[in-house]
């Protein structure tokens, strides 16, 4: 496959970036689409010239860390992970445009890599749960129910990517605030903290500088994890119960 | 922004249904455009219902707009630098137009109230009663003040269409998929019910159903 691809570059966080082009000729269908970037970092670094910086890690849809806007959709147009992404959803000689996730609280490091910093902070402000230290108690002691597992399962699978805010015409990071408010609000050891979770989360959410989410639906459906937009009812419903006890 | 629309649900339904007098006659419409002022006395002065009204309008369209205002600017603060290249996937053509479209009434409820409610601005020369002053307003010789009046009622159903989605959403109704399909389906319900509803006066009167 012959790719052009047109890609941010930026030398450092200070510094002004622009989009540069670049020709790759000899791309299999069969790559990943970071393969198809280490290709041409390759011939990057034959030429003598600076690669371009991404992120990524586990490479198996995991870990959260791969980002990058691909022709103007967060992680690319299929749904799931930039790194599970591959050459063959692209056509032969297409021109590919890829931009680091645009946000104020993600600000660019170098090219296309962002410090998603912001998201660790509003883990730190309420997205936990406290448990004594010592012996475990008996797992079957604290029944949940099935309903509830599941939906605190599969909202526990947003890895943090940050593909909700990339892909929000709000830059609002709300579907990532449910995702976790959700997860631990389903279950019994969420419960002694639910009302300071979401209050404090959310004020740090707006510390940070994301927007506020106007329900548009964006971030659902960029989401390599599909996690639903009730997440979102469910946070405002959290925070309403929250006011209404007093916080 | 939610609560403050739910109030201007409420009232655009009970505007419509007064609008919707017109098919019963000159007499009756005139009769409760009467009864509005007349509504609670002697509990209350002349008018005074109608002044309760503006007072609770007045103060849901400024948090309204104050809210709107406030989502919109943090919203281009969350994002200065633009994507090059971005497309929307999901996005509703409803929701794309939530702003400008609000913006766009907003200028409406202007004209409209300069229009029946002050009698400022005087289409078709001014009568005494209401349902003479709707009906010469919307004739086929003025055919422009229809134009305004459905295009404004093309805003509005677009507005209640994301807006009714929307607020149950803030408000924490839809925690469902289910929830959210019914919250969907009443947004595009109440558009097509209220702007169709209040549609059909400008329209009837045009093609000359009612005169």
């Amino acid at each position: 496959m012959k790719i052009t691809l047109n890609i941010w570059r930026q030398a450092n966080a200070a510094a002004k970036g622009a989009m540069q082009k670049y020709e790759l000729d000899d791309v299999s269908e069969d790559m990943s689409f970071l393969e198809m970037l280490d290709l041409l970092n390759e011939n990057l670094n034959e030429q003598g010239e600076d690669p371009v910086a991404f992120d990524s890690d586990c490479r198996e849809g995991i870990c959260g860390m791969c980002s990058l806007m691909i022709n103007g959709q967060a992680h690319g147009p299929e749904v799931t992970t930039t790194c599970q992404l591959h050459m063959r959803s692209f056509k032969d000689g297409e021109t590919i445009t890829i931009e680091p996730w645009r946000a104020e609280p993600f600000p660019v490091l170098k090219d296309l890599v962002v410090d998603r910093s912001a998201f660790d902070r509003i883990i730190q402000s309420g997205g936990y749960i406290s448990a004594n230290t010592g012996s475990a108690p008996e797992a079957n002691n604290l029944p949940v129910e099935k309903a509830k597992a599941d939906r605190a399962f599969d909202v526990a699978t947003c890895i943090g990517c940050g593909a909700c805010v990339a892909a929000c015409p709000n830059g609002s990071a709300s579907l990532f605030l449910g995702a976790k408010i959700t997860h631990l609000g389903s279950l019994p050891q969420g419960q002694p903290e639910r009302d300071t979770r979401v209050v404090d989360m959310v004020a740090q959410h707006d510390h940070e500088g994301f927007g506020g989410c106007t329900n548009i639906g964006e971030c659902t459906a960029a989401c390599p994890k599909e996690i639903p937009l009730d997440v979102i009812s469910q946070l405002n419903k959290d925070l309403r119960t929250a006011m209404k006890h007093g916080y | 922004m939610a609560v403050t629309g739910l109030v201007f649900i409420g009232y655009v339904l009970l505007h419509m249904y007064g609008n919707l007098k017109v098919f019963a006659g000159q007499e009756a419409f005139d009769e409760y455009a009467h009864h509005l002022r007349t509504f609670g006395e002697p509990m209350l002065p002349y008018g005074g219902l109608l002044w309760v009204i503006r007072v609770v309008l007045l103060l849901s369209i400024i948090g309204h707009a104050y809210a709107a205002f406030t989502l919109w600017a943090r919203a281009s603060k969350a994002r200065t630098q633009k994507y090059v290249v971005k497309k929307a996937v999901a996005a509703t053509l409803s929701s794309k137009m939530m702003r400008w479209g609000g913006v766009t009434l907003l200028l409406f409820v202007i004209f409209h109230l300069l229009h029946f409610t002050t009698r400022t601005i005087n289409v078709n020369g001014d009568k005494d009663s209401p349902y003479d002053r709707v009906v010469s307003s919307f004739q086929p010789e003025m055919w422009w003040v229809a134009v305004i009046y459905l295009l404004a009622m093309c805003a509005l159903a677009m507005h209640l269409r994301h807006g009714v989605w929307s607020a149950c959403q803030t408000l924490g109704f839809t925690n469902t998929a289910a929830s959210r399909a019914r919250a969907n389906f009443a947004g595009v319900f109440l558009a097509v019910v209220i702007a169709g509803g209040f549609a059909l006066v400008p329209l009837s009167i045009l093609f000359g159903i009612v005169d």
